[in-house]
């Protein structure tokens, strides 16, 4: 009964936390309106949820989103450098392919979500079959060290998480 | 308010601008779409994040109550920046590039801007 009612109980957590945070004031009638959308929305949207990623250990994706931060935070300088210091023509922009370990759809969306926002890279487009992952990269010298670092500092992690 | 307080929102306010306008210069700097494309993505999330720590410090300073407002707000452009991102690149590849511009994709199928996705649904 409890599972139908909140098929998705995170999600539910989340939207009631975001409509709080909207209203930026907590109030009893604030509370109940924001446990009514947390209510009605995962149930109109479940359609378009079918299955419920399994998250292992929350503890690590908190980790996780610390170090993105973190990353963030060194892309934006690495890229407002490049794009300050170098010439033009010396900017050598290359494609790099990543083959992917992890197999679930949300967890290759937060790879492919990170790989965007960190250090000169944007993710491009999947293989069909979702194996790999196609990386544009603004300037490096050795791809293959890109490559590596995406599959050691981000994708174990999210293997961690999500398996 | 006081001298500590006006410096750091002041700070915050200076380097977003800063990084603001290094993005913005990115944009009429590099030489193709995909170069460009990194500019937005990633020089103009510390521009906006410093506006929004300013002002998180500035309303927290004034009325004493911590705002929230400004973390949603970089809650959902962590979340939508990389989205619009790779739209534009895959419209990008799918407009100006050949099969053969990209390199293999390592695996049995092509990338799925050209190829199909074999029979059973990948990621399930």
């Amino acid at each position: 009964m409890l599972k139908r009612l909140i098929p998705h109980p995170f999600l539910s957590l989340t939207l009631v936390f975001v409509w709080l945070a909207l209203v930026n004031k907590f109030t009893l009638g604030n509370l109940l309106l924001g446990l009514l959308f947390g209510i009605v929305i995962p149930m109109l949207t479940a359609p378009y949820w079918p299955d419920r990623p399994k998250i292992r250990r929350p503890l690590k994706g908190f980790e996780y989103v610390l170090i993105v931060l973190w990353d963030i935070v060194i892309a934006n300088v690495q890229v407002a450098a490049i794009i300050l210091f170098k010439r033009e023509e010396n900017i050598r922009s290359q494609w790099i392919v990543v083959p992917l370990d992890v197999k679930s759809a949300e967890a290759i969306t937060v790879l492919a979500g990170t790989i965007t926002m960190t250090p000169g890279t944007v993710s491009a487009t999947l293989s069909a079959d979702a194996r790999s992952i196609l990386v544009h990269c603004l300037h490096t010298d050795d791809p293959d060290a890109v490559r590596d670092e995406i599959k050691n500092r981000y994708e174990r992690r999210l293997k961690e998480i999500f398996q | 308010m006081n001298f500590v307080v006006e410096l750091l929102i002041t700070i915050s306010l200076v380097v977003s601008g800063i990084f603001g306008l290094v993005g913005s210069y990115g944009l009429v700097k590099l030489k193709d779409s995909l170069q460009r494309l990194h500019a937005p993505t990633k020089a103009t999330t510390l521009g906006v994040g410093g506006v929004l720590v300013a002002s998180m410090i500035y309303f927290f300073a004034k009325t004493g109550h911590l705002s929230i407002h400004e973390l949603l707000i970089s809650v959902f452009l962590l979340l939508t920046a990389p989205i619009t991102a790779n739209f534009i690149a895959k419209t990008y590849i799918a407009r100006n590039l050949k099969r053969s511009d990209l390199p293999d994709s390592q695996s049995t199928c092509g990338w799925s801007i050209y190829d199909e996705p074999p029979e059973s649904r990948p990621g399930s």
